[in-house]
């Protein structure tokens, strides 16, 4: 069975989504390993559902409307920042800092 | 089974190495690219996984629709020429270290964690149904049964998105 390699490549592939969001300040490459970690849950859950009945794939198919929601809207709220601070940078984007 | 173990590794592999290049590369282009390319190497995956429908949608919707989203944005803000590196300094980068290797420890606990045997399904059985109802059909049928009502308020949801991006992304508010 490919469940245990496959909860394998998925725990590296959040990890490595985790690093990304808090190695880089541009907010896009942040966005896009938020969507990788997003990645590994589907892949966790597609290998599950293999053993625990066909919901873990449905589960994947919420998963994907939620992700395409929130892409939608953080890169438009991106878009807003960067007409206001002309910058992605989050270094620079300091409003609420003290 | 181990020529699909090795077509599976070959796959995982490519994913967690674009995985690894999309979250170093400076360009945010570079990372966007890599990133389309971890998409299709899961998307091989669940293949393997007897996942055929999903694949065709993390095709169809991730690296097609979404990827194609973070492109247009990168290319509207004007962030495909590289730029001065945005990753963080040494104690950005140690902090990271420190808090992606306990979580990957964390991880490898869980990976001995199995369901527990009455629960699961006899092996093949996702084959099974997958042949009696078809690949969409093994799906559709629960989503439209007993997930009718998530499926519905997901609607709602992206309805909510569109407007919110409509409204966000209008030049005066």
């Amino acid at each position: 069975m490919l469940l245990g390699p496959a909860l394998f490549v998925s725990a590296a592939l959040f990890t490595l989504g985790v690093f990304g969001v808090l190695l880089r300040r541009n907010a896009i490459v942040i966005f896009m390993c938020v969507e990788l970690m997003l990645n590994a849950v589907n892949l966790t859950f597609v290998a599950l559902a293999q053993r625990l009945g066909v919901a873990g794939q449905l589960f994947v198919f919420f998963v994907m409307a939620v992700a395409a929601a929130e892409a939608a809207v953080g890169l438009a709220i991106v878009l807003a920042i960067y007409r206001h601070k002309g910058t992605v940078n989050l270094q620079n984007i300091d409003l609420l800092k003290g | 089974m181990p020529g699909t173990l090795v077509i599976f590794w070959g796959f995982a592999g490519l994913a967690l190495a674009s995985a690894l290049l999309c979250i170093t590369r400076r360009s945010a282009v570079a990372s966007a690219l890599w990133l389309v390319v971890t998409l299709f190497a899961l998307a091989a995956l669940f293949v393997l996984l007897d996942a055929q429908f999903i694949a065709v949608l993390q095709v169809l919707v991730y690296a097609g629709a979404i990827m194609v989203l973070f492109l247009f944005v990168i290319m509207l803000l004007n962030l495909g020429r590289p730029g001065p590196s945005d990753v963080k300094g040494p104690l950005g980068v140690g902090t990271a270290c420190l808090l992606g290797g306990v979580l990957l420890f964390q991880l490898w606990i869980l990976r001995k964690a199995v369901p527990s045997a009455p629960i699961q399904l006899p092996p093949g059985s996702m084959a099974r149904l997958q042949q009696e109802q078809g690949l969409v059909g093994a799906i559709a049928r629960p989503l439209f049964d007993t997930y009718l009502i998530p499926f519905e308020i997901t609607s709602l949801l992206l309805l909510a998105a569109i407007v919110g991006a409509v409204v966000l992304a209008k030049r005066k508010l």
